[in-house]
C-alpha cells in the first residue's frame, strides 16, 4: 500500500509554500516538492511503472540535482575496459544507493529493462546490489537511467569481493543440500538391510533397492563431492598431500566397489557410509566458510564506506565528480550526512564527525578548521568544506582495510606447523590403508575390502589441521565486532601468553590533551597577563601543550620560531619572549629562581623569569577499570612515559599501577621491553602508535590505541579504533579462550586419530561407523571453535552505551 | 511388498523436486542474507506508524 505521503507525492519531503510543482500520475494531478521529483515521477509515469507508487513501501530518494553530467566520465576507455566482457555483452556490478524495499528493485529492473541494449539486470535489494547485462549501449545512459529514477548507482569492480563470496556460499549450500537429501534417501533404504543383513528379503527386492541406493548415490557422489576431487587433484599436482586425498580415496573406492557389486548382485554396498559421509564433511566445511566470511565482512564494510562521488569546488562553481578524478589538493563540499570522501583537512566552518565506524565511539567528534578528517567517516552537523590531503590507497581506511586483509590472508604459525602434521598423517593414513589390505588380504580376503575402507574413512586429519585456523577466524570476527581489530594471524596466540604489559601514558592512559593545572608567577606580570603572552606564543607550535593555551586569550605574538623539543621563542609589543622547558627558558632569562624546578612549562625574557605552568593530562574514562581488568588477568603492568617523572607518578598512583618510569626516550622503552623479554618475559606494549613505534615492534605483541590517522600507520598486531581502554582486558580473555579451544580441539583430534585407527585396521570398526566417527570428530571440532564468536562481555569492562560496532558498519553499508 | 515398486519412485520424484526447489532458492538469493529480511519487517512498521 501507499504510504500517505502528505509532502511531496515522489521522495514525501514538505512541498515548499508559493510555488507548488505539479506533476500528473495517471491522470491524477499531483503535488511535489521540486523539478528534480518532477522529472523522476514523470519518467516513472512515462514508462508505465506508476505502479510503484501503489506498492512502495518508504519513500523514494530526493533527485539530486547536477550542475554538470558526472556519468559521462564512465564511458572513457580506460574505465570501460576493466569491465567483465562475455562476446559481445559486458558486465557490470553496480551498488544501488537508496534501494530501501523491493519495490525500488522493481522499478529499478523494469526500467533498465526498457533501454534498448539492456540485456539482463539482476538486482539484490537486501544487498543494494545489481548485476546488469549489457551490449550496444553506453554505461553513463545506464547510470543516468537510474540516477533520473533518484537512486544512485555505484560501480563495482569486476570481481566484487562480496561477489565471490555470495557465489562460493551458493554452491557451497546446493552441494550440501543433495548430499543432505541423498542422505536422507539412501540411509531409509539402508535400514531395511541393517536387521540382519537383509536376511529373508527376496533377492529381487534385495537388487531393487540396491539399484535404487545406486541411482541416488549418483548425484551425490559426483557433484557434491566434487570439491574433495578438485582439492585432492590440486594438492596432488603440486606433490603435496592433502586431506582431501584420503577422503577422496575412500569415497571414489566406496562407491566404485558399491556400484559395481550392485550391477553384479554380489557382495556388500556401502552408499550409507558414501552418501553420509559426503554430508557431514560438507556440514563442516560450511560451518567453516560462514566463520571465514564472517571475519572478512568487517574490512568489506569499512572498504564500503568511502563515497564514490564528491562535489569539487571549483571557479566555475560546484562539480559533481567520480572520486577517481579527483587530486590531492582540491576543495570539497560535504553535505550534512554524507561520508567524507577522503583524508583531509577542514576549512571553514566547524562541524562534527561521527567516526563510530572506525571507534565504535558513538559520540560525534568536534571538528574545527585545520583539524584532519578521515575519509568514510560522516559529517553531521552542517556543510563541511574539506581540503583532501590523501586518496585512494593512501587514507587511513585504505590502511587499516590493507592491514586487516593482511591477518586474513596469513595464516598462524601454528596452524601452518598443523598443516604439516596434517600432511605427514595423510602419508601414514595412506601406508596403513595399504598395511591394512595385504594383512587382510593374508589374513581374510573377504574382509580386505571393508577394513581398508575404514582406515581411509575413519582417519580424520580435517580435525588436525581445522583445528586452529577455525578458532582463529571465529575470534577475529568476535573482537572485531568488539572494536578491537586483528591484523597479524599469530597476535592472539602471543596475546594469550603476555605476562607484562608496557603502557604508555600520554594518549594511551590519558586523554592526550594536557589542561593547565596550576600557574606560579613571578616578577612584575600578572598570572592573566602571562597567560596571554603564553597564548599568543603557542598559538601556533602545533605542539600537544598548546591545547591548553587555546582557551585563553592571546596577546598577539609576531617573528614565531619553534625550537623542536625545547620550546616557542617570539616577539611580544617589542619584547622577545621564551616559553618552554627549562634549560631553554633559562638561556634567555638568566639563572633560574630555586621555587622553578625542572618540571613544567617556563615563560621568561632577557633577565626576568615570568611563571611556570602546571599541566595535567585527563586519564582516560574507565583506565583505572582498565588497569584492574588486565592486572585480574595476570599481567604486571608498567607505565613506560616520555613525560616528566612526576605527573607519571600521579597517573600511577591514581591508577593503583607500582611500577613507572618517566623521562624515558624511545630508545629507554625499547631498552626495557629487550630487557624484560631477556628475563624471560612475555611484554604487551600498549601505544597510541605514533611515538611508540620501535617499541611497538619489538614487543611480542603490539596494541595501538587512540583515533586518526596514527593508527594506520601504526604498525601494530592489535588496533583498537575507539577510546575503551577496558577491551583489551576483553581482548585478552578472548585470546586465551582462542588458546584453549585451539587446546582442545588438537587434544581432540590426536586422541581420536590414535584410538580410531587401530579399532579400524584390525577390521573393528565397518565403514558406515567409520564415515560418522570422522565427519563427527571434525564436526565437532569446528563447532568447538565456533563458541569464539558468541561475543561474552566481562562486566568490568562493559560500555553500556557502546553498541556492537557490526549491526553499525551494516547500517552504514546500505 | 509388490508397492515399494511405486512408492520408492514416487518418493525419487519427491526428492527430484525437493532438491529442484532449493536449488531455486539458493539461486534466487533466498539464503544470501538471512538476518535483516527479519528486522525489515519491524523497520516498515516503524515507518508507517511516523507516517
Amino acid at each position: 500500500m501507499n504510504a500517505q505521503v502528505s509532502g511531496c507525492f515522489h521522495c514525501g519531503l514538505p512541498v515548499p509554500a508559493g510555488a507548488p510543482v505539479r506533476v500528473t500520475i495517471e491522470g491524477i494531478e499531483r503535488e511535489v516538492c521540486c523539478h528534480g521529483c518532477e522529472a523522476a515521477a514523470l519518467v516513472i509515469d512515462a514508462a508505465g511503472l506508476a505502479d510503484y507508487y501503489a506498492w512502495r513501501t518508504v519513500s523514494a530518494p530526493r533527485p539530486v540535482p547536477k550542475s554538470a553530467d558526472p556519468w559521462a566520465a564512465f564511458d572513457r576507455d580506460s574505465f570501460t575496459r576493466g569491465l567483465l566482457r562475455t562476446g559481445s555483452a559486458t558486465t557490470v556490478n553496480l551498488l544501488l544507493e537508496g534501494v530501501r524495499c523491493s519495490a525500488c528493485g522493481w522499478l529499478i529492473e523494469q526500467r533498465l529493462l526498457q533501454l534498448p541494449g539492456v540485456t539482463s539486470v539482476m538486482l539484490n535489494p537486501a544487498t543494494a546490489r545489481a548485476r546488469v547485462e549489457f551490449n550496444g549501449i553506453a554505461l553513463s545512459s545506464i547510470l543516468r537511467a537510474i540516477a533520473t529514477l533518484g537512486y544512485r548507482p555505484h560501480v563495482l569492480g569486476a570481481a566484487d569481493t562480496l561477489e565471490v563470496a555470495t557465489r562460493e556460499r551458493r554452491q557451497a549450500l546446493k552441494r550440501l543440500g543433495v548430499a543432505g537429501f541423498g542422505m536422507m534417501q539412501v540411509m531409509m533404504i539402508a535400514v531395511a538391510f541393517y536387521g540382519a543383513d537383509g536376511a529373508g528379503m527376496s533377492p529381487v527386492i534385495r537388487d531393487y533397492l540396491r539399484l535404487i541406493s545406486l541411482l541416488i548415490t549418483v548425484p551425490v557422489a559426483l557433484y557434491a563431492g566434487v570439491p574433495f576431487y578438485a582439492g585432492a587433484a590440486r594438492a596432488l599436482a603440486a606433490r603435496q598431500l592433502s586431506m582431501d586425498v584420503p577422503v577422496t580415496l575412500g569415497v571414489l573406492l566406496a562407491f566404485a566397489a558399491s556400484a559395481v557389486n550392485t550391477l553384479r548382485g554380489t557382495g556388500q554396498v556401502y552408499f550409507d557410509s558414501v552418501t553420509m559421509f559426503l554430508f557431514l564433511l560438507l556440514l563442516g566445511r560450511y560451518l567453516e566458510m560462514i566463520a571465514r566470511h564472517r571475519a572478512t565482512s568487517t574490512a568489506e564494510a569499512l572498504a564500503r564506506l568511502m563515497p564514490q562521488f564528491a562535489r569539487k569546488l571549483t571557479a566555475q562553481g560546484e562539480l559533481e565528480l567520480p572520486l577517481a578524478a579527483l587530486a590531492t589538493g582540491d576543495t570539497v563540499r560535504v553535505a550534512v550526512g554524507e561520508a567524507f570522501p577522503a583524508d583531509g583537512t577542514l576549512i571553514g566552518a566547524a562541524t562534527l564527525a561521527d567516526e563510530s565506524l572506525l571507534t565504535g565511539e558513538s559520540v560525534p567528534v568536534v571538528k574545527r578548521p585545520g583539524d584532519a578528517v578521515i575519509g568514510g567517516t560522516v559529517n553531521v552537523l552542517g556543510p563541511a568544506v574539506v581540503t583532501l590531503t590523501s586518496l585512494g590507497d593512501s587514507t587511513v581506511l585504505a590502511g587499516i582495510v590493507r592491514l586487516l586483509e593482511r591477518a586474513s590472508t596469513e595464516r598462524p604459525a601454528r596452524a601452518r606447523l598443523a598443516d604439516r602434521m596434517a600432511a605427514q598423517f595423510v602419508a601414514v593414513v595412506l601406508l596403513a590403508a595399504v598395511a591394512t589390505a595385504l594383512a587382510w588380504l593374508y589374513l581374510d580376503p573377504t574382509r580386505a575390502f571393508a577394513a581398508t575402507l575404514a582406515v581411509l574413512v575413519v582417519s580424520c586429519p580435517c580435525a588436525l589441521s581445522l583445528a586452529t585456523p577455525v578458532a582463529v577466524t571465529a575470534a577475529m570476527a568476535a573482537l572485531a565486532r568488539r572494536g578491537v581489530l586483528v591484523t597479524r594471524a599469530d597476535a592472539l596466540e602471543a596475546l594469550a601468553v603476555a605476562d607484562v604489559a608496557l603502557i604508555d601514558k600520554t594518549g594511551t592512559l590519558t586523554v592526550g590533551r594536557p589542561q593547565l593545572s596550576s600557574v606560579a608567577v613571578r616578577g612584575p606580570c600578572t598570572a592573566t597577563e602571562c597567560l596571554a603572552l603564553a597564548a599568543g606564543l603557542e598559538r601556533s607550535s602545533g605542539h600537544p601543550f598548546a591545547h591548553a593555551f587555546e582557551v585563553f586569550a592571546a596577546a598577539p605574538a609576531t617573528d614565531l620560531a619553534v625550537t623542536a623539543g625545547a620550546g616557542v621563542e617570539g616577539l611580544t609589543g617589542g619584547t622577545r619572549y621564551r616559553i618552554g622547558h627549562a634549560a631553554f627558558v633559562a638561556a634567555l632569562a638568566g639563572l633560574r629562581p630555586a621555587e622553578f624546578g625542572e618540571d613544567g612549562v617556563h615563560l621568561g625574557r632577557p633577565g626576568q623569569w615570568l611563571a611556570r605552568f602546571e599541566l595535567e593530562d585527563r586519564p582516560r574514562a574507565g583506565a583505572r577499570a582498565a588497569v584492574s581488568a588486565l592486572r585480574d588477568a595476570g599481567l604486571a603492568i608498567e607505565i613506560v612515559s616520555g613525560d616528566h617523572a612526576a605527573p607519571v607518578a600521579a597517573l600511577a598512583n591514581l591508577l593503583g599501577i607500582e611500577r613507572h618510569a618517566g623521562r624515558l626516550t624511545p630508545a629507554d622503552k625499547l631498552a626495557r621491553v629487550r630487557a624484560l623479554q631477556l628475563s624471560g618475559a612475555r611484554v604487551v606494549v600498549i601505544g597510541d602508535g605514533i611515538n611508540d613505534a620501535p617499541c611497538l615492534r619489538a614487543a611480542d605483541v603490539s596494541i595501538a590505541i587512540g583515533s586518526g590517522s596514527a593508527l594506520a600507520q601504526a604498525n601494530a598486531d592489535l588496533i583498537i579504533p575507539g577510546n575503551d581502554l577496558g577491551i583489551i582486558a576483553a581482548a585478552v580473555m578472548t585470546a586465551r579462550r582462542t588458546r584453549t579451544i585451539i587446546r582442545q580441539n588438537l587434544l581432540w583430534a590426536g586422541g581420536y586419530n590414535l584410538v580410531s585407527l587401530p579399532l579400524a585396521a584390525c577390521g573393528l570398526v565397518p565403514p558406515w561407523l567409520a564415515a560418522v566417527g570422522m565427519s563427527a570428530s571434525s564436526l565437532l571440532v569446528v563447532a568447538n571453535a565456533l563458541r569464539l564468536s558468541r561475543v561474552t562481555t566481562p562486566a568490568a569492562t562493559a560500555a553500556p552505551n557502546t553498541p556492537p560496532c557490526q549491526p553499525k558498519l551494516a547500517g552504514a553499508a546500505r | 511388498m509388490t508397492i515399494i515398486f511405486v512408492l520408492i519412485p514416487l518418493g525419487l520424484v519427491l526428492t527430484v523436486l525437493a532438491v529442484w526447489a532449493l536449488f531455486w532458492a539458493v539461486g534466487s538469493g533466498q539464503f544470501d542474507d538471512l538476518d535483516s529480511p527479519g528486522w525489515s519487517v519491524l523497520r516498515d512498521d516503524e515507518r508507517g506508524g511516523r507516517e
